[in-house]
């Protein structure tokens, strides 16, 4: 057989086995989620409870004291009257232009989703920071976890737990948690060698160093990736509605489909104000605690 | 004499993905350059033999790249040793476990580093008290002799401050009252004043040695600069390329250098400063112990000098020249020796140092008597010897001074 067609088309494998190959996969996956969809899905059941008694405890709170309450906290973790004033008016405008409910839903997810993230992603962290083969293993994954266009990691976990808010919760903290987890790792691998010798030197076993030492001083680098984990979460809620997540998201989704310019631009500016109070507030908090590092008289 | 605290024997330590497979190629002799190109392997240190007593300075020396940080971060162990025993007070602490190595660094050891370390995020008080907390001691209590401590090193009122607040003097200060704060009985010092401007580190040394004096110690202490380790050590052993090259006293190291590194070394210190009287002084050229003006001449006579010092059982007493002696007998106001014939010359301690006894030596026409506290005549200082000191000496030079250096050895311990 003298056929030198593979030097101008691609040689490809079969069609039919491609499709053998999609068709095994695809039924082994269907037949997985059906034999234990369910269970993995009471997994989920108190998260998921826990999801809907936050968002009906910020629903069902009359809307003034949600604001006043909001308002508190910006300030306690900033210090600063410019900013809780700016979350005051912005927040009012929100309830103005008729997205308060909206906006309390995408609140409730993301906060909810920041702390998921924060409380599984600073072990890995550490966990990474510690050994490097399990960084070697970890990065790539993060890698895949922030280039996987999210709509591909939609489809199995939607065929596993069905349309709703665990599947968009997931889908959020997959996309969100690359960035408190490189961050965590980088600030722990950054604390001054001499300065961990010297907890070393003292006797301090390796929970005290990491507790006492590596943490503390880690902890600039870490407020910056809960930052950006946050920003991140945020950035997700448009693709999360797709999965039927409601809040502000939902709009958005429909503006895009029936040409709503308006209705798209008040949705997308109320997550920009979440965002930018989110981001202020934890930085400032964040500043704030580092006491040491600030003022110096002289060196 | 005193008990060693620490003892460290045949201790190798070699960095790199094997190193004992690359311990023999040791024991064959080849180099350190040699091995590296071999295998990848870096020699950090060759063979370390070291005793380390009770209460004293041990200092040792060497450039960078020499060994001397990895070597102090053996005794607690920061580095395990590729080969070798380390003994402290009698207990191998090679052969401990986690929890007792942990123990050991609570109680018996405690460091000081070159560029501090300390806690950037803990306020001065509570980085001296950290070594406490570490041991798990009730909050109350740390905070009371931490700062004792803190008061102790001269900052009293920085409490409340952080690290980054204070100038480096004073963040060495803070690291070593961090050391000193768990009562632990060796301390590491790595560099520990290396990173300090020189008018500071001399104050630092000066606190040390006023500690020293009160807190005896033992204290393992690193520098490369050879002025600061003459100052302080009771002891000083010299690293190259990861070898010993010499361990002695500061005086055996400045007069007596192993080899032509350690000469080198030595040439640029302030031997007038580092050197003792006691060091360079001579047997003395010609004693005369007769009780009278007659015995005296006779025994002047005898001799080739022309004067001499005069000693009796009360210890020394003055420089009496021959001419003085030869007119005091033709004046015939013979008898006992009568102190105005005395030539008028200062004496000089044994322990002071050369550069503080230089114009009284230069200025004085007779080699200067040496006379301890108690009035003993220990012998001579003469102006070639101390001139000696100051001069770029040859080698061979060099011999000679050495072997007259051993004749005052001898001479040092038969009068003691």
């Amino acid at each position: 057989m003298a056929d030198s067609s593979w030097l101008y088309s691609f040689p490809e494998m079969e069609r039919s086995s491609l499709r053998a190959i999609r068709k095994t996969l695809d039924g082994a996956y269907k037949e997985f989620s059906r034999e234990y969809g369910d269970l993995i899905e009471s997994i989920f059941d108190p998260l998921l409870s826990f999801l809907i008694w936050f968002e009906k405890l910020l629903l069902s709170t009359p809307w003034w004291i949600v604001l006043l309450l909001c308002t508190g906290l910006v300030y306690v973790a900033s210090r600063s009257v410019k900013l809780a004033v700016a979350c005051f008016v912005s927040l009012l405008l929100i309830g103005y232009f008729g997205m308060w409910e909206d906006t309390m839903r995408t609140l409730s997810i993301i906060t909810v989703c920041t702390f998921l993230a924060i409380a599984i992603g600073i072990p890995i962290g550490i966990a990474m920071a510690r050994s490097n083969r399990v960084q070697s293993v970890v990065t790539p994954m993060l890698d895949i976890m922030q280039t996987m266009p999210a709509f591909v990691y939609l489809i199995p976990v939607v065929m596993l737990l069905g349309i709703g808010k665990i599947p968009g919760l997931i889908a959020v903290i997959i996309y969100a948690i690359p960035p408190v987890i490189r961050l965590t790792n980088l600030g722990i691998r950054l604390v001054d060698k001499e300065v961990l010798e010297a907890a070393t030197a003292f006797g301090s076993s390796p929970w005290q160093r990491l507790t006492g030492v590596q943490l503390p001083l880690a902890m600039p680098t870490i407020m910056a990736g809960i930052n950006q984990t946050i920003m991140m979460a945020l950035s997700m809620v448009v693709i999360a509605s797709m999965i039927g997540v409601k809040g502000l998201g939902q709009p958005v989704l429909k503006s895009i489909t029936n040409q709503y310019f308006t209705l798209g631009l008040l949705n997308g500016f109320a997550i920009v104000a979440l965002a930018i109070l989110f981001d202020r507030a934890s930085q400032a908090y964040a500043k704030r605690t580092q006491a040491h590092l600030g003022d110096q008289k002289h060196d | 004499m005193t008990e060693s605290v620490i003892k460290i024997s045949g201790l190798y330590k070699i960095f790199g993905p094997n190193p004992k497979k690359v311990l023999p190629m040791i024991a064959e002799g080849l180099s350190k350059d040699e091995i590296l190109e071999k295998t990848g392997h870096t020699v950090g240190l060759k063979d370390i033999n070291l005793e380390i007593k009770k209460a004293e300075i041990f200092v040792i020396m060497g450039l960078s790249g020499s060994g001397k940080s990895t070597l102090i971060r053996h005794f607690n162990r920061l580095i395990d040793p590729t080969e070798g025993k380390i003994v402290v007070e009698g207990t191998n602490i090679m052969e401990f476990g986690v929890h007792e190595l942990q123990e050991f660094r609570r109680h018996k050891m405690s460091m000081v580093f070159q560029r501090f370390g300390l806690f950037p995020h803990k306020k001065v008080i509570a980085n001296v008290a950290y070594g406490l907390e570490i041991q798990k001691i009730d909050k109350a209590e740390r905070l009371a002799k931490a700062s004792e401590w803190v008061e102790t090193v001269g900052l009293k009122g920085y409490e409340e401050q952080y690290p980054s607040q204070l100038s480096g003097g004073q963040q060495q200060r803070v690291g070593l009252a961090r050391a000193l704060c768990t009562d632990a009985e060796i301390l590491l010092m790595d560099e520990a004043f290396s990173a300090l401007d020189p008018l500071i580190r001399s104050e630092m040394q000066d606190q040390l040695i006023d500690l020293q004096e009160t807190l005896q110690k033992t204290i393992i202490f690193i520098t490369h600069d050879l002025d600061e380790a003459l100052r302080l050590g009771d002891r000083i052993a010299i690293l190259k390329d990861g070898e010993l090259v010499q361990q002695g006293t500061p005086d055996e190291i400045l007069l007596e250098p192993a080899n032509d590194y350690v000469e080198a070394f030595v040439k640029d210190v302030n031997r007038a400063r580092a050197l003792t009287v006691e060091t360079v002084m001579q047997r003395p050229a010609m004693r005369i112990t007769a009780a009278t003006i007659e015995g005296a001449l006779a025994q002047m006579r005898k001799s080739t000098h022309d004067y001499g010092y005069h000693i009796t059982k009360d210890g020394f007493q003055g420089i009496i020249t021959e001419k003085e002696l030869e007119s005091a007998v033709s004046l015939e106001t013979s008898g006992a020796i009568h102190p105005d014939i005395y030539e008028d010359v200062p004496t000089v301690s044994p322990e002071s140092a050369i550069e503080d006894v230089l114009t009284e030596t230069i200025s004085s026409d007779y080699s200067l008597p040496v006379v301890d506290s108690e009035g003993n005549f220990k012998g001579s200082l003469e102006k070639e010897s101390v001139a000696e000191i100051f001069s770029e000496k040859s080698s061979s030079e060099k011999e000679s001074t050495a072997t007259e250096k051993e004749s005052t050895t001898t001479e040092k311990e038969s009068s003691s």
